[in-house]
């Protein structure tokens, strides 16, 4: 067997409150593709952030060829061999496809601080070519398709090939996360290409993708390889386990704590709510108590359409309405009046005031709960926050601490609070609420979310993986080019599969 | 759609309204009486282009200018001194401008102050040199030949506006076809990616704002071989118009968008406007406020369709 292009050996990655990769192991042959798979939170980011210099692991070995590389910047693990689609893409949207390909490696189409348009346009040719890409180099980039910058994404790091006379290794983020099924097709055919030039790493969450497209694939569950199979050759059921863990996950979730809701009376009502490019005739009802898991993929809408339940967003068409009043906000401050919550994906960055104590982040939202008509009853505020601290068991010195003294999982909790501050909370809006969070953290969160639950508290969950949607919620939505997929109930005694639900969002 | 013929067509629809208006507006002597007085406003506002572009701002044009302008007085002949370096001293004020724009560069790129702060310390450094070289006594250019060479017309129009129009294409052509030019665009366009790829970004932002500080120190030296003295207010209120001139053509202050044409076309506009106010009868005191409404508008228009309801702008 010939020497692997990549090898990765026991790398490892820890942050000041998880660990992010305790040790993975993978290896990458000439020509090779190579699916990583693993659910949100496996730790798959991370390691391609460690493969293209940009997260620097604390331990373990990259080796390229056979030597032992250290990346520091993008910039040179380009250099040495490697490159990466990202995810979110990566090209400067006002300049030409042209200059993007050969950004910072212009070489000989820029001479003594001179462009040479006519040799840039010939040699960002040269890497389309390599895949077959009709678009034009000289195009400017932000007037191409998603899929058309994905492909040009691709040729830059093809261009690498020239720079290191040598096959490069091309990561692939989640690559086909926001195409449509035909440019899924496209996409997959490219890479049969791209496997004429170079080695490939397809990284993905969906199962099916990478039975067809790879080789080999590794597991990743917990920031570890977990196993390694060929394609074919393992049941598929086994792989779902091998990804998701073996363990109960039913104490995990409290799913014992999942109350019937089915005699409850509909709380929330989403009617033909549509936003502008994004989503079209959404409709659903979320009944006291219960909890609604939004599914989809990214650019499924789901993200936007709950930012827009909570007033962020401009409907185009359509309203909500609740316990049969139709409501329509103009700002988050209206849906906070009418009783809603919402708990933001970026908890640091939305979801709290960094700057302030736990207490100002608290009653944020409902401050005039703890007002004497313009002045702050201090008192007051100290009492309210110590209450639901107590409640909610937030780890912390004391509620006049800054919030972001706190854990990620306390920080939540006291995110939380402040919707529960008020006393009429009647729609909670939850993105993401356990995003980077570590297990212990998460189980507390939900059964929080559980006992909210239990208070009639009408819930909307966009969760972190399909397994914490299937097994928080009463029923699922699932959410496909902005459009409601499948509406598939969630009951205790039958939950349904992730594969059920994901055929429907893919 | 709007961001690439709002500006040409605004300068148009502007041009018939005055000429319906005032039929002196609508003669040749007024069109190149236009042409003159934009030559200084067009040198700087090129300068500018380059740092709006990297989504950098720049508040040092008067300070700039003022130094660059007293330099060139008093490097000339002139009724202080007996130093006369003639072509030299116009090269040497200009230097001196491109000195102040580095310091610009390196100050905001290596320190990482707010380019909207080290600009506005460095325009105060500016005034202070000229003022120390003011000195109480205004240098008053002596030798003849300069203002003479400067003013004297080709074709109708003064030699300081051809050299405006010199440095219009110059500038195209950076923006065009130099890397200081490309990447000023590419930086404006997403400074985080051009990093990941490998650009240096600092050095390409100091750069532009080395390349704006020289054309500042050119508009200075036009101003002051235009008066025939040197003065600390060379460049009083032309920060304000340049920027307006600039987002009026389509620059967008946000960075990697627009370029020199779009902003020349911001700069007639603006010369336009403050032309046809007057042959149309509006007082002068008024104009700095229409000026600002503009300024207003224009930046309201081009952002028009990025606004979002929870989008924080600070």
């Amino acid at each position: 067997m010939s020497v692997p292009v990549l090898n990765v050996v026991d790398l490892k990655k820890r942050y000041a409150e998880t660990t992010a990769l305790g040790g993975v192991t993978f290896e990458v042959r000439p020509h090779e593709v190579v699916g990583l798979i693993g659910e949100n939170g496996a730790g798959k980011s991370t390691l391609l952030k460690s493969l293209v210099g940009l997260v620097q692991p604390d331990s373990g070995r990259i080796e390229l060829r056979g030597n032992a590389v250290k990346l520091r910047s993008v910039a040179h693990a380009g250099s040495a061999g490697i490159g990466m689609v990202f995810q979110e893409q990566s090209l400067i949207p006002n300049v030409t496809v042209a200059e993007n390909i050969l950004l910072g490696a212009e070489g000989g189409a820029v001479r003594g601080g001179i462009y040479r348009w006519r040799e840039l346009a010939r040699r960002a040719q040269v890497q389309l070519d390599k895949i077959g890409c009709l678009v034009d180099p000289m195009a400017i980039t932000d007037t191409l398709s998603f899929a058309q910058r994905q492909l040009v994404e691709i040729a830059k790091v093809l261009a690498i090939e020239e720079r290191t006379h040598a096959e490069p290794v091309v990561l692939l983020d989640e690559p086909t996360s926001v195409l449509d099924s035909d440019e899924i097709e496209i996409l997959f055919a490219q890479i049969e290409r791209l496997r004429t030039h170079a080695s490939v790493v397809f990284v993905s969450h969906r199962l099916d993708e990478v039975m067809k497209v790879a080789d080999r694939v590794y597991v990743l569950r917990n920031g570890q390889t977990v196993g390694e199979f060929v394609p074919g050759q393992t049941d598929e059921a086994e792989l779902q386990r091998m990804m998701i863990g073996r363990d109960a996950q039913g104490s995990h979730y409290h799913e014992d704590a999942q109350v019937d809701v089915s005699a409850k009376p509909v709380r929330l009502r989403v009617s033909g709510v549509s936003l502008k490019g994004v989503c079209d005739a959404v409709s659903f009802d979320v009944r006291r108590g219960e909890v609604v898991g939004l599914a989809g993929v990214q650019g499924s809408g789901r993200e936007e359409l709950s930012r827009a339940l909570f007033g962020a967003e401009t409907l185009s068409s359509g309203h909500i309405s609740i316990e049969g009043e139709v409501k329509r906000f103009r700002s988050p401050r209206a849906a906070i009046a009418a009783g809603f919550g919402f708990v933001p994906a970026e908890r640091r960055r939305e979801g709290m005031v960094a700057t302030m104590t736990i207490a100002e982040n608290v009653t944020l939202p409902h401050i005039t709960t703890v007002c004497n008509g313009p002045f702050l009853d201090r008192p007051r505020e100290r009492r309210i926050v110590n209450d639901w601290v107590q409640k909610l068991r937030v780890k912390a010195p004391s509620i006049a601490a800054s919030i972001a003294t706190l854990s990620g999982g306390n920080q939540q909790k006291a995110v939380l609070a402040r919707w529960m501050v008020s006393g009429d909370l009647r729609v909670l809006i939850l993105d993401h609420p356990t995003r980077g969070l570590d297990v212990g953290a998460k189980s507390e969160v939900y059964k929080l979310i559980r006992t909210l639950s239990a208070t009639d508290v009408a819930i909307v969950l966009l969760a972190d993986s399909l397994e914490e949607t299937i097994a928080m919620s009463h029923r699922v939505i699932v959410m496909k080019d902005g459009k409601v997929s499948a509406e598939i109930p969630a009951p205790v005694s039958s939950k349904p599969s992730p594969l059920e639900i994901l055929e429907r969002m893919i | 759609m709007l961001g690439t013929y709002g500006p040409p067509a605004a300068l148009l629809a502007l041009c018939t309204a005055f000429s319906i208006a005032s039929p002196q507006f609508r003669t040749w002597t007024n069109l190149r009486n236009v042409l003159d007085s934009a030559s200084v406003l067009a040198v700087i506002t090129v300068g500018l282009t380059f740092v709006l572009l990297l989504g950098a701002i720049d508040l040092s044009i008067e300070g700039v200018m003022a130094a660059s302008g007293l330099s060139v007085a008093l490097l000339l002949a002139n009724n202080r001194n007996d130093v006369d370096l003639g072509f030299v001293a116009i090269i040497a004020a200009v230097a001196l401008g491109a000195c102040f724009g580095l310091a610009n560069g390196l100050l905001s790129t290596r320190l990482r102050i707010p380019s909207f702060m080290t600009t506005l310390g460095v325009s105060a450094i500016g005034i202070g040199v000229a003022t120390v070289l003011f000195g109480g006594i205004q240098p008053t250019i002596s030798s003849p030949a300069v203002a003479e060479w400067a003013n004297g017309q080709v074709l109708g129009l003064t030699r300081l506006t051809f050299v405006a129009a010199f440095v219009v294409v110059v500038g195209v052509l950076i923006q065009r076809y130099t890397r200081i030019g490309r990447y000023a665009r590419v930086i404006g366009g997403a400074e985080d990616l051009a990093a990941l790829s490998g650009v240096r970004v600092a050095r390409y932002k100091t750069l532009a704002f080395t390349l704006a500080g020289a054309l500042y120190g050119l508009g200075g030296v036009m101003v002051t071989i235009q008066l025939g003295s040197g003065i600390v207010a060379a460049g009083a209120g032309q920060n304000f118009t340049a920027i307006t001139a600039a987002v009026v053509g389509g620059t967008l202050l946000s960075g990697g968008r627009g370029g020199v044409i779009q902003s020349v076309v911001g700069v007639l506009i603006v010369t336009v406007l403050a032309n046809g106010l007057v042959l149309i009868g509006v007082s002068p005191y008024v104009q700095k406020a229409v000026q600002g409404i503009i300024v207003v508008a224009a930046v309201a228009i081009t952002t028009w369709p990025l606004r979002e309801r929870m989008r924080v702008v600070k």
